[in-house]
């Protein structure tokens, strides 16, 4: 449902389905519209045989990677031996990207219900919601739900009295980026300045407290009572017609769009679809410009790449960019690509954790670079320059914000160099006054 | 063992090394050092600079040295255009921001950020249109100041007050390029070994207040030798200026220090540049000393140690084994009570990282090699046994009045020493002795380590080492520093048939002593 607006036909409503219900909220509520019988049809399953179910479904990660959500799971020790953990990264950041805002805000419990099932599928007793600390509604709604569900018995030291042991934490970020890696997510859950890990160890031998761990997407774990429910099988089946992305995607659409929205639609439907048929096109009078399609980490595609491309991994993937989280960015023929660039660069020098030398300094030159260019005192090496500098910016830090912020310079000026060159020649006036 | 050993190629060379060996180690033993800052063999690695950057084959990117383990078969190129090309990035990032304030710096010269840019950095800048970044100087503590402008964000630092000194007072504040280290509120950095991370730094962003602009690192002169702050016996390099002693620093032992030495031996030096030196001979002639040469001196000595009756040695618990065992050589023979003064602290001050390494109580270098000749710990015992013996002999201590006066009423006292001191008013001979700083000699640590420290400054003077005028007054029974420590050595369990070359630079063990932690 694109809510505010009504849903529209083209949409598969499965996560989003009580989206703008204010009755879905509640645990009672929840369970009045079906909840938490996953939770109680899972609990009467092994540890291998919800995992095995999520594998069957396709599920892959919703928060960028896509990384198959059934293989992340039986990576976890089958022993425990140890604690395990689930961390449900809830620090939604990413540019262009409000889907997971959403799930809290509507349906707390379908995320919670989601949590209890992965938890008993890697066996763990603790799931910690690493929530974004500017999400405070959405907080305390969190909190709220999940005493609910623990007074329900459907959280806490005796989940349904199966003698299961589930706690969910809902741990507060505190307002940076970088903590959404999920590295850096698990230093700052144990404390430390949100520095991502080096990789390996992996979260999956040595994670929260050097404890096997694992983490999930709000939109990956909201998924899962729906593949409990219906079977992987079946789950497998909402696609079109590519097997390696199945199911349904919230997809944030924002920006020139008549009217920008989370919706959701089944993998691999069309982009001009959700982007000319669902949010109702450009504005009017204007045309499609350039679409960032998967949160602001994404190479930019051309309103000539989007043309026959399909909202999937590898749809998406074949056009030279990603499907990243499913934050969709629009632009119309009013947009200032050079400016945009800017601002996003801009972003992730303010969020470079400053642990990699690349990151920290690139990502500053990068934006001041292209800030000369916006105030008229771009140089005609500059473009150059700047591809020089992405290139030592890409593949070698320990996370990838800093190739995040090369990947849109990079593309923007393969794709819109005349715009780039615009202001270098000083056809086109300057916008900032200084730089 | 071979079955733990894997086969590496660095830069064309096969390599066998330990499973588990970062591509780093491995290429030193390849006879190539891969660039790096953050990475250092004490500490633990984040592999956050990115200089390090190799290229494996088969590897999808360039990997970090740094925390990559060699695999068998593994085939690396640090030197590929890919690589090259990846450090020449990072140094250009890391040199956008750096004042390049290399004239007015004490790193210059010794400076990795430096060193490495000359040998792959580009010859201009691209981001000569840009302020650079800027904070101010600030005080870190006692001995330590922060020079933010210089700072890489290596986070050495950091974590060796973190992972090796427990004491987490330093953090990187702050993010993205406005990143700077900072300390805690309210804290300095005054840990008693924090002085450690002015070495650690691979720029001159942690300054030693006590070395500031005190010299150019190109106008060093470095020896090898031990510290002689307590009974641990870090290996130390002293740095000398034109002949004066101008800074300690660690000397990498694994078995002893690793890479770190504490504050207290740090500053443990001015008393070698000292200039109230004695100089010359100086014999009793009437009520005060007049100046001769060594021959008319020694053979006062000789007589003196000739003649019968209880003899006592006084000597410093920091003099060397050579000049303690052939001090007891020369007294041989007569009834001999011999003594070392060593100073006692209330407290041992860990470095909490490193296993069996302190600063530890007994606060001089070679009573463990004072004890293995003999000597006795008793002080104050051996002092009133000084004042009724026929012969007293005083190696370098500072006496206080009160043992001044008792031992004046020894038959005869003769004094090797290097400063004037209440001593000297009673000798019938003072001999001018050179310090640790100006000889060689051994020590023998609290572990049973016994380790060699070399000459880095000439005595003043007509000083001449104790073990010298030992031997002379012998007939010279040893002419060099190696001779000396065979002849003392042959004589003591454990040390009997060692050589200066079997000591090496990190010493070598006691025979019967475990090599670790002998007396945790």
């Amino acid at each position: 449902m694109g809510y505010p607006h009504p849903s529209h036909p083209g949409e598969q409503p499965l996560l989003s389905k009580y989206f703008g219900d204010p009755g879905a909220r509640s645990y009672e509520g929840w369970v009045k519209r079906g909840g938490y019988e996953s939770l109680r049809k899972a609990l009467g399953m092994t540890r291998d045989q919800v995992t095995e179910e999520v594998k069957a479904s396709g599920l892959r990660g919703r928060g960028g990677a896509g990384f198959p959500t059934g293989l992340k799971w039986s990576f976890m020790p089958k022993e425990v031996t140890r604690p395990h953990y689930l961390v449900c990264n809830a620090d939604e950041s990413e540019p262009g990207t409000f889907k997971d805002r959403e799930i809290m805000r509507w349906t707390p419990h379908q995320l919670l219900e989601g949590c209890a099932i992965a938890a008993h599928a890697i066996g763990a007793e603790r799931v910690y919601i690493y929530i974004r600390g500017e999400f405070t509604a959405e907080y305390r709604i969190l909190l709220e739900a999940v005493e609910e569900a623990t007074r329900a018995g459907a959280l806490g030291a005796d989940v349904f009295g199966t003698g299961r042991r589930i706690e969910v934490i809902v741990h507060r970020g505190a307002g940076a980026y970088i903590c959404g890696e999920e590295t850096a997510m698990m230093n700052s859950i144990e404390g430390k300045r949100g520095n991502p890990r080096i990789k390996p160890p992996f979260p999956a031998q040595a994670g929260l407290w050097a404890c096997p761990t694992t983490i999930n997407n709000v939109e990956t774990l909201g998924s899962v009572p729906h593949i409990i429910r219906e079977g992987g099988a079946w789950y497998k089946g909402l696609c079109r017609g590519n097997p390696k992305s199945t199911g349904t995607k919230l997809f944030s659409v924002c920006g020139h769009v008549q009217r920008p929205g989370n919706y959701e639609v089944v993998m691999g439907t069309p982009m001009k679809d959700l982007i000319f048929g669902m949010c109702g096109g450009m504005r009017p009078g204007r045309t499609l410009k350039a679409v960032i399609p998967g949160g602001s980490s994404v190479p930019i595609l051309t309103a000539a790449e989007i043309e026959d491309c399909q909202l999937d991994y590898e749809g998406v993937a074949a056009r030279g960019s990603m499907l990243g989280s499913g934050g969709m960015i629009v632009m119309d023929d009013s947009t200032d690509i050079v400016y945009q660039v800017m601002r996003l660069a801009r972003f992730y020098a303010h969020e470079s954790c400053a642990q990699c030398t690349q990151c920290r300094e690139g990502t500053a030159w990068t934006t001041r670079i292209l800030e000369r260019i916006l105030a008229g005192k771009g140089k005609p090496e500059d473009l150059e320059l700047l591809l020089d500098l992405a290139d030592n910016m890409t593949g070698k830090t320990i996370c990838v914000l800093s190739d995040s912020c090369a990947a849109p310079v990079v593309s923007a000026i393969a794709k819109f160099r005349p715009e780039f060159e615009a202001y270098l020649n000083r056809t086109r006036p300057p916008v900032l006054a200084t730089a | 063992m071979s079955s733990d050993l894997v086969s590496v190629t660095i830069d064309g060379v096969v390599v066998q090394v330990p499973k588990g060996t970062p591509i780093i180690e491995a290429a030193k033993q390849a006879g190539v050092l891969v660039p790096h800052y953050c990475y250092h063999p004490s500490l633990p690695s984040p592999a956050v600079c990115r200089m390090c950057l190799v290229e494996v084959e088969k590897a999808p990117k360039l990997m970090p040295a740094c925390v990559t383990t060699v695999a068998d078969g593994q085939v690396v190129h640090t030197d590929s255009e890919q690589a090259r090309k990846a450090r020449t990035g990072v140094l250009e990032f890391l040199l956008i921001n750096h004042p390049l304030d290399c004239p007015i710096c004490d790193q210059a010269g010794e400076c990795e950020l430096q060193n490495y840019v000359f040998q792959e950095g580009r010859e201009g800048t691209r981001y000569g249109d840009y302020a650079k970044r800027y904070n101010p100087v600030e005080d870190f503590g006692p001995d330590v100041l922060y020079v933010a402008n210089r700072c890489i964000l290596c986070t050495r630092c950091v974590r060796f007050m973190d992972d090796v000194a427990g004491t987490p007072v330093l953090n990187v504040s702050e993010r993205g390029d406005r990143a700077y280290i900072g300390i805690d509120q309210d804290q300095l950095l005054d840990h008693p070994w924090a002085g450690n991370v002015v070495d650690l730094c691979p720029v001159g962003s942690l300054v030693s207040k006590d070395f500031l602009h005190k010299a150019r690192a190109w106008d060093l002169d470095k020896t090898a030798s031990i510290c002689t702050g307590c009974s641990q016996g870090c290996n130390i390099m002293i740095d000398t200026r034109d002949n004066t002693v101008v800074r300690l620093r660690p000397r990498p032992n694994m078995e002893v220090n690793r890479h770190f030495m504490c504050d207290h031996g740090r500053m443990n030096y001015r008393w070698m540049n000292r200039g109230d030196r004695i100089e010359a001979p100086l014999v009793r002639s009437g009520d005060r000393h007049v100046a001769t040469d060594w021959d008319q001196a020694l053979d006062l000595v000789r007589g003196l140690v000739g003649q019968a009756g209880p003899a006592v040695i006084l000597a410093s618990g920091g003099a060397s084994l050579e000049s303690l065992g052939m001090l007891k050589g020369m007294l041989a023979g007569r009834p001999l009570t011999a003594a070392v003064q060593v100073p006692l602290a209330d407290a041992e001050a860990p470095l909490a990282g490193v296993p069996n390494l302190a600063l530890r109580k007994e606060r001089a270098a070679n009573g463990e090699g004072a004890r293995l000749l003999g000597y006795s710990m008793e002080w104050d015992p051996a002092v009133k046994v000084a004042g009724k013996a026929a012969l007293v002999v005083l190696l370098d201590v500072a006496l206080t009045d009160a043992e001044a006066a008792v031992v004046a009423g020894a038959g005869a006292v003769v004094v090797l020493g290097t400063i004037e001191s209440q001593a000297l008013a009673a000798a019938r001979v003072v001999l001018p002795v050179t310090n640790t700083a100006e000889e060689q000699g051994t020590f023998v640590n609290r572990d049973g380590r016994v380790q060699r420290y070399e000459q880095a400054r000439s005595a003043p003077g007509m000083g001449r080492p104790a073990w010298w005028i030992a031997a002379e007054v012998q007939g010279a029974a040893a002419a060099t520093p190696a001779e000396a420590f065979a002849q003392v050595a042959a004589a003591v369990t454990g040390l009997a048939g060692m050589t200066y070359a079997d000591l090496g630079v990190t010493g070598r063990m006691l025979r019967g002593a475990s090599a670790a932690g002998s007396r945790v």
